[in-house]
């Protein structure tokens, strides 16, 4: 089975930096890790490994050149191969240009499993995974919490707010999954050390055949045009049990 | 025209739908046209939809939400009557429709608003949070129809009148064969903390898995639903779905008391909108106190059955 992990690499911590000009993510600046939502993928994808025969994981990212940190900890997790989509073009990416990019690759690439994280902690849109699926015209399941059966189809559990749903999904399909389905393993300092010595396959443009009007800021239908930093910050007022009832009381919730 | 896509959840209208009939009512007027609505479930509650003032509503019969399916014959439909703007909820079911449409029609998406404006010059603007809250970006679309998934409960709700209007014109299915759902868990109503009202949440102040229970005795109390941060739900000690933050879920309610949570940037994200917020914690400098109302310090042990005990005793008095 081949399976396709996506990887976002995103801005460690809350130091984000937004250019002026673009509106967009300056990747350029700060360190690149994996989005946190993404080591339940790559983790799901080693589980699978290991219970099953034949398995080949590739993990692949779109990002800037330095993005080769985030797909080095993939290597180091135990990623068989990765691939950087990485030029020019690509920068300034909305969802649609970005999910366009990716399917172009994992369609090159060959895949029977496709598996994304729920969301991505910088974007935040949820909106690549689904994307995804529909430009390679395969099925996808958002939300799983768990696979129950692997084989020719899948079985996974999906979740809603008021229910979760058993739904059974033919192969080549595409999942994102939530921080419910496993508990990401940390990887050795072997595998560390190795993954950073490794070479990064990275692809262009042109290996993959998109026009330029396709990909990046031009091939992107929203534009972020203000950003502004709010604030919810309150007065506290400090009370005991008797104040409690009062605001309860002036909030008509008593 | 600006749609929008009803939601149904175990046969019943999702409430999603009407925050959407009232947020595109408001659009439709200032950039002077109508509002229809696409419905995905049973033909009894889009004729109940009819109550709502819409223009027409377009039934996507179906028993089971299937986000294929939906993709397709909303594709159809929306090439067929070309809307200017398209609205769906910010939900579950959604988030994981509305990509799949906005790429079949390929044009824009923007996830997850909490506020939409037509500004002086006719442009659409769509207000979201990113990067967990930390920053609201304002994003314009190129392409038609501008497409927008919209957070619950941000929106003015459309209110029912006695009087129908419009009517129902069936959406032709497009059959999707390669998935199925074999089974449905209906999560129980009061485990729901997207609906709720009133929400008591736990965190890792609560020291021990047992804490919940206290928990649980202060929601019943006051008729809320229990909620968690996420080291909490990490331990083990509750199930995911009570988890509210960045990897959880956003609420909403009226009221949220949050007992032993720190106040993470990640936990604010998902309950910083909440009405009235009230933090019962032991640490003063703790940063959940910089988003409360009300905060109350000290040992939760000892506040909680205190608080429970006023709540009771003020019941009685007052007769309920
Ligand atoms: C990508 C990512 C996503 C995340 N998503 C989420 C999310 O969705 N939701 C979420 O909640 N977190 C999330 N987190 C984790 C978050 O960063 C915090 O670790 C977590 O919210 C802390 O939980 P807590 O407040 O319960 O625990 P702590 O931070 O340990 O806080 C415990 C608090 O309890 C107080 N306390 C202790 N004992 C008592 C007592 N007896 N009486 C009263 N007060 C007491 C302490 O003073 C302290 O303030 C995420 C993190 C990452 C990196
Ligand atoms: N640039 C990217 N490179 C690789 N994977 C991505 C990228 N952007 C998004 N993804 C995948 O899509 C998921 C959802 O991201 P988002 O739509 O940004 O919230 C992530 O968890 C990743 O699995």
């Amino acid at each position: 089975m081949r399976i396709v992990v996506c990887i976002k690499p995103t801005p460690e911590g809350s130091e984000l930096a937004i250019s002026p000009e673009t509106g967009t993510l300056e990747r350029e600046k700060g360190d690149l890790i994996i989005n946190p939502f993404d080591l339940y993928a790559v983790e799901e994808a080693i589980k699978i490994k290991e219970k099953q025969k034949e398995v080949e994981i590739t993990g692949i990212a779109m990002a800037p050149p330095k993005g080769d940190s985030a797909l080095r900890e993939a290597l180091a997790l135990g990623c068989d191969r990765t691939i950087l989509l990485t030029d020019r073009e690509f920068a300034g990416a909305d969802t649609l240009a970005t999910s366009r990019t990716l399917a172009k690759a994992i369609d090159k690439l060959g895949f029977d499993l496709v598996i994304c994280g729920m969301k991505s902690t910088d974007g935040d849109t949820a909106q690549v995974g689904p994307g995804i699926a529909e430009f390679l015209d395969i099925s996808h399941v958002s939300w799983v919490s768990s696979i129950l059966e692997l084989g020719e189809k899948m079985v996974v559990k999906q979740m809603l707010e008021d229910c979760y749903r058993e739904v059974e999904v033919g192969l080549p399909c595409l999942i994102t999954v939530t921080k419910e389905i496993n508990d990401p393993r940390l990887p050795s300092f072997k595998n560390k050390l190795k993954a950073k010595k490794a070479e990064i396959e990275t692809w262009g443009l042109e290996n993959l055949g998109l026009n330029p009007q396709e990909c990046g800021l031009k091939g992107s239908p929203t534009r972020v045009v203000k950003t502004a930093h709010p604030s919810y910050r309150k007065e506290v007022e400090f009370v005991d049990e008797k104040g409690f009832i009062e605001e309860l009381e002036e909030w008509r919730i008593l | 025209m600006v749609l929008i896509v009803g939601e149904e959840r175990q046969e019943k209208i999702a409430p999603i739908t009407y925050d959407l009939i009232g947020e595109g009512k408001e659009l439709a007027e200032k950039i002077e046209e109508g509002v229809d609505c696409a419905y995905i479930g049973n033909r009894k509650n889009a004729g109940e939809l009819l109550h709502y003032g819409l223009d027409r509503v377009f039934l996507l019969e179906s028993d089971e939400f299937i986000e294929e399916e939906g993709a397709s014959s909303l594709a159809s439909l929306i090439e067929k009557i070309k809307p200017t703007i398209v609205l769906i909820g910010a939900t579950n079911r959604g988030r994981s429709l509305a990509p799949r449409l906005a790429v079949k029609l390929e044009t824009g998406l923007t996830a997850d608003c909490t506020g939409l404006e037509i500004n002086e010059k006719g442009e659409f603007l769509q207000i979201r949070p990113a990067f967990g809250g930390n920053v609201m970006a304002t994003i314009v679309t190129k392409t038609l129809p501008k497409m927008a998934t919209v957070r619950y409960k941000v929106m003015d709700r459309a209110h029912r009148t006695d009087e129908k209007s419009g009517s129902i014109q069936d959406v032709e299915p497009v059959p999707y064969n390669k998935k199925k759902i074999l089974n449905l868990y209906p999560i129980e109503e009061r485990g729901d903390i997207t609906e709720a009202e009133i929400i008591i949440s736990g965190g890792k102040g609560l020291g021990k898995k047992d804490g919940f229970k206290l928990i649980e005795e202060f929601a019943n109390v006051l008729g809320g639903v229990v909620g968690a941060s996420r080291k909490a739900v990490d331990d083990g000690w509750i199930d995911y779905s009570h988890q509210v933050g960045l990897s959880g879920r956003t609420v909403k309610p009226k009221l949220y008391i949050a007992c032993g949570i720190s106040g993470s940037v990640q936990h604010l994200a998902g309950m910083q909108t909440s009405e009235h917020i009230v933090a019962i914690n032991e640490n003063e400098a703790a940063p959940i106190f910089k988003v409360a109302d009300v905060g109350i310090l000290g040992d939760l042990y000892e506040i909680i059955p205190r608080l429970i005990d006023e709540v009771e005793e003020y019941r009685k008095k007052m007769g309920s």
